[in-house]
């Protein structure tokens, strides 16, 4: 089991990462999520003692690993970019980890031949890797992470290098290996898609510190601030005060919502408004209180059409089930209990 | 289409009559003496040990220079390619400065560091209070090699280091998290990836090794002849033109085998894959091995790089002469009479090297060198760079000269132009030709590169807008390549005001050039004549090193000279 405990590092002089702290559990795999430069790989860098942290510290099964050398940790890691040795054929690669642990030859290759077999790639063993797609490339590199069996597997974007179509459908793949493998993983991204797809726990990574952590589920539905409704693109975020125990004033209006614990009355809030639980046209004209927005754009995206509407001097989107006639004003609301008011 | 056509053809002629009058007549004239003389007379102008003897030396010496040179140049680039320290960068631009310098200030340098004359023996000389100087490294193989050391390590420096610089820092961490410790990592996969560059590298300081004339010259003594010492032994002292052909005609062909081997190491091997936009940054040095590596290393370069610079320019300003009658005993201080000298013209002196004649030739021939080189080499480049058929026949005729050693070309000269007008006319004009054609492949690879990378999409867009042939130039090509041009033209400018190869065999004594002046003033007896030597020195070492430092402002980074 992986534990760090209030990692600071610096970078060019400037604070990058500020206090972070969580764990891996055996067998976890946890996303860390956050947008470039927010310095997620460098947390990863410096579990693989790749980096040294201004302070904090790194255990392994409660052992400090803080100053141990990268070779002697037993923690694997893939870069973005693969690193693929550009001198050295795709069976050597993989042998490479096994070979710097002094495994025998025979083990040796009866291990690489395992690895291409689990990986449909036999006939490119004796193959130069510079001559392999991005897709096999990306296999490759993964072969040779997990081929010396390292006690923690790290993957730093793994499917950044590769462009859409093939995105997903190396996303079903390396879902099933990283399961297969049983191993704790911490995979590094910033696409969310990938994390909900993936991870058994999410780490939400901000400013330099841990905004959230949990289950993709519960991140989707209670968002911890505003930030991580954002990064998410949950959906609409109006700036708005709370003026009441269960009342929120916007420049939309006043909202009758269950307040989060965290916010005092008074105090500054961001409401967040998901396209997707707006009660439009008949439905919200029920409501006393509904808004009376004007359509901009009405756009067909397969199972719901993605409108624009403004309401007074605010755009914001919603999902109708049907097309919605444009420049016609359309009654909007949403139900109390869909509300959420969040931190900024 | 017919317009271009025939300027097409205009680019490629100028060029090419210059290189075939006055570089390919002259080869075939060194070719010409040996066989009509082999003709004549059979084979009796030489004995095999006349030639296997210098071959077999220079062959020797050559590999010993290659092999110290990577001793100290492989830890010097890993030293600026990965640590920071204090006075990083003024070390790098100290290391890179032997390149440029002219070999008579190198030889003259190491002179006054190790000569009978020099620092270390004059101060032995007093603690131990002794007679005769107790070092007598003048004269011998370790003072070659010392001097190509501090020759060629900034190639070495250059081309690895730059390489190292420029390799994905994920490899050397891909293996470090694959359990290679710090050695195993740089064995397993960074010195794998460096081996073209090394290589590279190591061919490049071969070459100049196997070919090192002035150095060998001033440095080794009789005693110590490589091929080309021998070559211009055989012309200038014996007369014997077909010995001095012969060898110059096995000189090529060795320098032939390098270039192929060059071009074979020089072909792409891991493809981009190894390059990166991402840099390692360079780390302040770590625990104690790394802290002892730099401490050590800083104090090698320096000694290596400072010490012959330094012990040439306070020397000059440092008379050492005998007090008359005491052994032993000395008249010492500072004096800038060296320098006061070489401006004074003394018609009665014995003495047939008249400094100031030779620093007004100097500059008048730098200057001739400057544009005719430049101008030269604008033409070719854009010869080489139009695409064709043609272009591909002929590209190897403008880069043959590239392996063509200044002696070798001397040499030619000698034989062809040795009559009149040449010999008759007012100017010596041999000589900044000849120094355009050793500075021709330099201007050559500066300029081609920055000709190549405008788009021809520009010039077709500025035709299109009415601009004609000329004007195109002018308007697209000029304001691009103006960098490069002025990199050419300080450098040829450098280049012709340091030969000495060549210019040993071209100049008589009408016509000194410094370097030539040099090399006569320290081959004589007597303080004066050191101490001038060693002024004019100190001045070349100044215009060499600011030309130097105004060619390192100017050019664009990753640009390389060779």
């Amino acid at each position: 089991m992986l534990r760090v405990e209030e990692i600071f590092k610096d970078y060019d002089g400037k604070p990058l990462l500020k206090g972070i702290s969580f764990e891996v559990q055996e067998g976890e795999l946890v996303c860390l999520l956050g947008s470039s430069g927010s310095g997620k790989s460098t947390m990863l860098r410096i579990i693989a003692g790749l980096e040294k942290p201004e302070s904090g510290k790194v255990y392994w099964n409660d052992v400090e690993y803080t100053d141990k050398p990268t070779h002697e940790r037993d923690f694997g890691l893939m870069f973005q970019d693969y690193a693929l040795f550009p001198h050295r054929s795709v069976a050597e690669n993989i042998a490479f980890g096994l070979r710097m642990a002094r495994r025998s030859k025979a083990e040796i290759d009866s291990l690489v031949e395992k690895a291409l077999k689990s990986i449909h790639m036999q006939e490119f063993a004796n193959r130069p890797v510079t001559e392999l797609s991005g897709g096999e490339q990306q296999r490759v590199a993964l072969a040779r992470a997990l081929a010396p069996d390292p006690h923690l597997l790290m993957l730093d974007e793994p499917l950044g290098a590769l462009d859409h179509n093939l995105r997903t459908e190396l996303l079903k793949d390396l879902r099933k290996r990283l399961h297969d493998s049983k191993k704790p993983v911490i995979y590094v991204t910033h696409d969310q898609e990938e994390a909900f797809a993936l991870a058994d726990r999410l780490l939400l990574l901000h400013n330099g510190k841990l905004v959230q952590e949990g289950v993709p589920e519960t991140v989707f539905t209670q968002p911890a601030n505003a930030w991580v409704a954002s990064f998410l693109g949950l959906g609409n975020l109006v700036p708005a005060r709370l003026v009441g125990p269960n009342l929120v004033e916007s420049e939309l209006g006043q909202f009758e919502l269950y307040a989060s614990q965290a916010l005092s009355v008074s105090s500054e809030c961001m409401l967040l408004l998901r396209p997707e639980d707006a009660l439009i046209g008949e439905e919200a004209s029920r409501f006393p209180n509904h808004l009376r927005a004007i359509v901009q754009d009405s756009v067909f995206q397969g199972e719901f059409y993605r409108l624009e509407v403004l309401v007074g001097q605010t755009l914001l989107q919603v999902h109708s089930p049907q097309a919605v006639e444009i420049n016609q004003p359309l009654p909007l609301t949403w139900p109390t209990n869909k509300l959420q008011c969040l931190p900024v | 289409m017919k317009r271009s056509g025939s300027l097409t053809w205009l680019l490629w002629l100028i060029p090419l009559v210059f290189l075939l009058y006055f570089f390919y007549q002259p080869l075939l004239a060194i070719f010409r003496q040996v066989f009509s003389e082999r003709f004549n007379q059979g084979w009796q102008f030489f004995s095999w040990d006349q030639v296997t003897r210098p071959l077999v030396f220079t062959l020797w010496q050559a590999i010993l220079s290659t092999l110290l040179t990577l001793l100290i140049g492989l830890p010097a680039a890993y030293l600026f390619a990965r640590f920071d320290f204090a006075g990083r960068k003024g070390l790098h631009t100290l290391s890179l400065l032997p390149f440029i310098l002219p070999t008579v200030v190198v030889a003259t340098a190491f002179n006054t560091l190790i000569g009978p004359r020099g620092w270390l023996n004059l101060i032995l000389m007093d603690v131990f209070n002794l007679s005769t100087p107790p070092i007598k490294l003048l004269n011998s193989l370790p003072a070659i090699l010392l001097a190509h050391v501090f020759y060629n390590t900034s190639i070495v420096i250059r081309m690895v280091g730059n390489s190292l610089s420029r390799l994905n820092p994920h490899y050397e961490e891909a293996a470090r998290v694959l359990n290679a410790s710090p050695w195993q990592a740089f064995k397993e996969v960074t010195l794998p990836l460096l081996v073209p560059a090394i290589l590279g590298a190591s061919l490049l300081v071969f070459l100049f090794d196997f070919t090192s004339f002035g150095v060998v010259l001033m440095l080794g003594g009789p005693q110590f002849a490589t091929l080309e010492v021998e070559i211009y032994n055989q012309a200038m002292n014996r007369f014997n033109l077909p010995m001095a052909g012969l060898l110059s005609i096995i000189q090529l062909l060795v320098t032939l085998l390098i270039t192929l081997a060059q071009n074979q190491v020089r072909k792409p091997r891991f493809g981009k894959a190894a390059l990166s936009s991402e840099r390692k940054a360079r780390q302040r040095p770590v625990g104690r091995w790394q802290k002892t590596f730099v401490v050590l290393m800083i104090i090698l370069l320096v000694v290596l790089f400072v010490s012959p610079i330094l012990s040439l320019v306070t020397r000059s300003l440092v008379a050492f002469e005998a007090a008359r009658g005491e052994r032993g005993a000395f008249y010492t201080g500072f004096t800038t009479r060296y320098y006061i000298e070489l401006f004074q013209n003394r018609s009665g002196s014995i003495f047939y090297a008249n400094p100031l004649a030779a620093i007004r030739n100097s500059l008048v021939y730098s200057v001739m060198t400057m544009v005719i080189a430049t101008s030269l080499g604008l033409i070719t480049a854009y010869a080489l760079s139009r695409s064709g058929k043609f272009t591909r026949w002929l590209e190897p005729v403008f880069m043959l000269p590239l392996g063509a050693s200044a002696v070798i070309l001397g040499l030619g000269f000698l034989l062809t132009f040795n009559k009149p007008p040449w010999t008759s006319g007012p100017f010596p004009i041999l000589i900044p030709i000849a120094h355009s054609l050793i500075a021709l492949p330099f201007v050559v690879r500066t300029i081609l590169p920055a000709i190549q990378s405008i788009p021809n999409l520009l010039r077709e867009a500025a035709r299109v807008m009415g601009a004609k042939t000329l004007q195109v130039f002018r308007e697209i090509d000029l304001p691009i390549l103006l960098r490069a041009v002025i990199v050419s033209l300080v450098f040829s400018f450098t280049i012709s005001l340091g030969e000495f190869g060549a210019t040993s065999f071209l100049a008589n004594a009408r016509t000194p050039t410094i370097p030539v002046t040099i090399f006569r003033y320290i081959s004589q007896p007597g303080a004066l004549n050191y101490g001038q030597a060693l002024a004019m020195s100190t001045l070349l070492l100044i215009t060499s090193a600011a030309g130097s430092l105004l060619i390192e402002k100017i050019r664009l980074p990753g640009e390389e000279l060779f």
